[in-house]
């Protein structure tokens, strides 16, 4: 069983080989990374904290739909939990497959689903050393 | 029939205005997670709490009207920001 979360900096070249395969034209990384916009202000990180033990299925339950839909994908992902700097990935999804066209399908659903439906929170920490929560949207179950 | 107990998990800002990750809800039988919420609600602590969150059973996204049985985990679940 695959580890979705992480507390550690992910490791893209880790996940890339994990969907390697002879079989592949095409592989696609999304990188979801922290950043800093001028009407954030001074966030230096984001916390990010998750109920765990829906999270772990649930984003397993989200990749296995894409697998249903795109079969001869290979997709795996890892989200980051804890502090996360400014420029750093807090999630990064591998698709590869046969053909470019699900690559790239595949990878666009898994960060579509996991955004609308992992029960994940971030919370953002600025340079003054205040730190607020930060709106999300309101979660969803299966289409 | 007996009353039924569901563990309540609250998480981000709801556990901080709670001050407190989880709690122990006593309910009658036939309640459902609407009813869970509702007495989650009647808190003090609870304005924070918006009359909707999502809410899950056992680790997966259910309806209001989704019935409860005794020993079920009950997460109210606030808008997510994962990705």
């Amino acid at each position: 069983m695959r580890e979705w979360l992480t507390e550690r900096a992910i490791d893209v070249a880790e996940l890339l080989a994990a969907v390697a395969a002879d079989g592949n034209g095409g592989t696609v990384v999304f990188l979801g990374t922290v950043r800093r916009s001028a009407e954030d202000g001074d966030v230096e990180a984001i916390e990010y904290s998750a109920y765990r033990e829906m999270a772990e299925p649930e984003l397993g339950r989200i990749v296995a739909e894409a697998l249903a839909q795109w079969p001869g994908a290979r997709i795996v992902l890892q989200h980051r939990l804890g502090v996360v700097p400014t420029g750093e990935a807090s999630l990064v999804i591998a698709a590869a497959a046969p053909h470019r066209a699900d690559a790239y399908a595949a990878s666009r659903f898994v960060i579509e689903e996991t955004k609308r439906r992992a029960p994940i929170w971030k919370k953002e920490r600025l340079a003054s050393g205040r730190a607020r929560w930060v709106e999300g949207r309101p979660a969803g179950g299966e289409r | 029939m007996p009353d039924i107990r569901v563990q309540v998990r609250l998480f981000a800002s709801y556990a901080e205005a709670a001050g407190r990750d989880r709690m122990d809800v006593v309910l009658r039988a036939g309640a459902t997670a609407a009813d869970c919420l509702a007495a989650v609600r009647a808190a003090p602590w609870a304005q924070r709490v918006p009359p909707g969150p999502a809410l899950a059973i056992n680790r997966r996204y259910a309806r209001g009207d989704a019935p409860l049985h005794d020993g079920d985990e009950v997460a109210l679940i606030p808008p997510v920001a994962g990705g």
